[in-house]
């Protein structure tokens, strides 16, 4: 990349333009500034030396009415001294020099005064000078005015200085617009080199973050943040994919196995019938697994939330309770509450419950041979939530497994022969999100204690 | 029975209309919503099976023009999408039961036999009998051939569905939505054990039984043969 075309890229970025702006808006507000104050300082020394000539011109006319001419010839005389900056010519009619120490009668020189160039005797170039005429009521022309040199180089120099400031000015705001939006530049090539390479396959590289804590590290945590998510959500997508086809494919080969077998059946149309219901029941679980499959995708998408309504958890979860009950009792356990009462909850009560079904059916299904065949069921509320707490003493779950499990599909080892579909604590766990919630696994010692937290609105409190 | 099914997918229809038929019911064929929704206006049917996606006019569209239009008769919606808010949405627009696809014949045939079975008002019926067991929806009391039966609140409700739809086959999962208002599909035979507790105190010191299993759907409370 050569030079021309950094400055190209440079000057089209954002951050360049948006420097050549405020030098820009800067630059004008200053020469509006400078100029005014230029051309009040002007106007203050000229009103000066017009007020100084004014009351010269009144002198020298009380002294012509005095003395007549002659006096006032004498009176110029006196001023007139050579190299002082007092101006003056005196002449008569026929435009003769009576007295003065200027040469001639400024010919620029208008009936009102005004400014004018000339030599004096003791300088090289031409100096500027103001003049005014003096009226004296006789045939005799005289102008008095001042040298006024000094006050035009100062103000050249002001002039000069101050586009001299300007230049330096515009020329640093947009060396500093350059680099700033150099430095602005290679920050989002950074994050551009970095988004390419995820975008051509690499999920697992990140944008560096320089520490700062400046927009760009907020703007590349979010990506980070996000990315995450992505990978997440790639990975989860895969984990299912992968899983799905394992766990279909087993009940989709035993399916076609219940119809194979059914159709070798010498018995014919006994063992048909047979068949078909066995096939039928087959493909319900698959269409079972299905169900919660999609449920839980969807509820991870988050699409549900719009049917939430205010209910009582405390009898949701009673509800349950007593609905299944009877199936506990019936394996010989017994299921213990407690259950606060008169909490308030807005939530999705039909996902809300089914995700106390599962809890509880889990429970039931894991700790029948339990030594203390109890299954406590607690719903605590507080002013931030609700929680609601199934536990058994079944055999627990492994400290290390107990992430994994909240996960689709992921059934350890010990369970796989129990029927389900591998899907109920994901389905929970998908349920509290939604909400805002989180599920938790704890030890029971012995056993598994679940906890489903979800969050209050303030209407709830 | 009269029953029109409004479905574009014709291997379906057809499999509704023989299985129908078995069943002893008459049923019409409508491939749209529009001509649904102009045989539903002109001829008299006990209930309309609807698709919720049809060429045309869609499922909820037809409906709630019929609704509109001050026809009454009860909705079974058919419908691919079986989550809570489009379950929602389908009774909002006006049909009176929803059941997600792919489903069981015998629990199509079940709600679209408890949904005809609607047409009488429900608030009119103070007493309901069934061979000697009477229910007395007044008093919420219980009795086979005049013994007094004691039922918790749960089975008396259960109990209350079953006659209210006797003769007919309700399905186990009928029996959550309408006497534990859960709309989802249990895992578990929770409500088989239920219905057995149920016939244990109603069934249990009388020689004929009159709640039934209805093997592959559901069961049915009847004085007579299944």
């Amino acid at each position: 990349m050569d030079l021309s075309s950094v400055i190209r890229r440079a000057v089209s970025t954002s951050a360049f333009r948006a420097a050549a702006v405020a030098v820009a808006a800067y630059l004008v507000c200053a020469g509006l500034v400078v100029g005014l104050l230029l051309w009040q300082t002007n106007r203050i020394l000229t009103d000066q030396v017009l007020a100084t000539l004014g009351a010269e011109a009144e002198l020298l006319r009380a002294e012509a009415q005095r003395g007549g001419d002659p006096a006032l010839v004498r009176a110029v005389e006196a001023r007139s001294l050579p190299g002082s900056s007092g101006l003056y010519f005196l002449a008569d009619a026929s435009g003769k020099q009576l007295a003065g120490n200027l040469n001639r009668m400024p010919p620029e020189l208008g009936a009102a005064g005004g400014v004018f160039r000339y030599a004096p005797d003791h300088a090289t170039n031409a100096h500027l000078g103001v003049a005014i005429p003096v009226e004296l009521g006789s045939g005799l022309r005289l102008i008095v005015g001042r040298d006024v040199e000094a006050q035009r180089r100062f103000a050249d120099e002001m002039r000069t200085l101050y586009f001299v400031a300007l230049g330096f000015l515009s020329f640093t705001g947009l060396l500093a617009g350059l680099v700033m939006s150099r430095l602005a530049l290679k920050r989002i090539e950074t994050i551009n080199v970095t988004t390419r390479s995820i975008m051509d396959g690499d999920l697992s590289r990140r944008i560096a973050i320089v520490g700062t804590g400046d927009e760009f590290d907020v703007l590349a945590m979010n990506l980070n943040a996000m990315l995450d998510r992505i990978e997440a959500l790639m990975n989860g997508l895969r984990e299912v994919s992968d899983n799905i086809a394992h766990d279909l494919k087993t009940p989709l080969s035993r399916l076609r196995i219940s119809a194979e077998s059914a159709l070798m059946d010498p018995r014919g149309a006994e063992a048909y019938r047979e068949g078909l219901e066995h096939t039928i029941d087959k493909a319900d679980e698959l269409i079972k697994t299905f169900n919660a499959l999609l449920l839980v995708a969807r509820l991870e998408a988050g699409v549900l939330e719009e049917n939430a309504e205010q209910f009582d958890p405390g009898r949701l979860v009673r509800d349950f309770a007593e609905l299944y009950e009877p199936v506990a009792e019936e394996r010989g356990m017994t299921l213990a509450l407690d259950v606060a009462e008169g909490a308030r909850l807005t939530a999705n009560r039909q996902l809300v419950g089914q995700a106390v079904a599962n809890l509880i059916d889990n429970a039931i299904k894991y700790s029948a041979k339990a030594k203390e065949p109890v299954i406590a069921i607690a719903l605590h509320s507080d002013d931030e939530g609700v929680e609601i707490a199934v536990a058994d003493h079944g055999p627990g779950i492994a400290a290390a497994d107990r992430e994994r499990v909240l996960k689709r599909f992921v059934r350890l080892e010990k369970s796989r022969t129990e029927p389900g579909t591998g899907l109920g604590l994901s389905l929970v766990q998908a349920v509290a999100r939604l909400h805002g919630g989180a599920v938790r696994l704890e030890d029971n010692a012995p056993g598994l204690r679940v906890i489903v937290r979800i969050p209050k609105r303030p209407a709830d409190r | 029975m009269r029953v029109l099914v409004v479905e574009d997918d014709r291997e379906t229809a057809h499999f509704l209309q023989k299985a129908l038929k078995e069943s002893g019911h008459a049923a019409d064929l409508a491939e749209d919503g529009e001509t649904g929704l102009s045989l539903a206006e002109e001829a008299v049917y006990d209930v309309l099976i609807v698709d919720r996606m049809l060429p045309r006019l869609d499922g909820l569209s037809m409906i709630k023009q019929l609704r509109r239009k001050g026809v009454r008769t009860p909705v079974l919606i058919l419908s691919a999408l079986g989550e809570v808010d489009d379950r929602v949405k389908g009774l909002r627009a006006g049909g009176d039961d929803y059941l997600t696809k792919p489903y069981a014949y015998s629990e199509l045939l079940a709600r679209v036999e408890a949904l005809a079975r609607r047409a009488v008002p429900e608030e009119q019926e103070t007493r309901y009998a069934v061979g000697g067991l009477v229910l007395d929806r007044l008093s919420h009391r219980v009795t086979r051939d005049g013994e007094p039966i004691q039922l918790q609140p749960r089975e008396y409700r259960l109990l209350e569905y079953l006659m209210k739809h006797a003769g007919q086959v309700v399905t186990r999962t009928m029996l959550l939505e309408h006497v534990w208002d859960y709309h989802f599909d249990p895992q578990t035979n929770v409500i088989d054990v239920h219905v057995s507790r149920l016939r244990a105190k109603i069934d249990k010191n009388f020689e004929k039984p009159l709640l039934h299993t209805v093997r592959g759907a559901g069961y049915t409370i009847r004085d007579g043969p299944v």
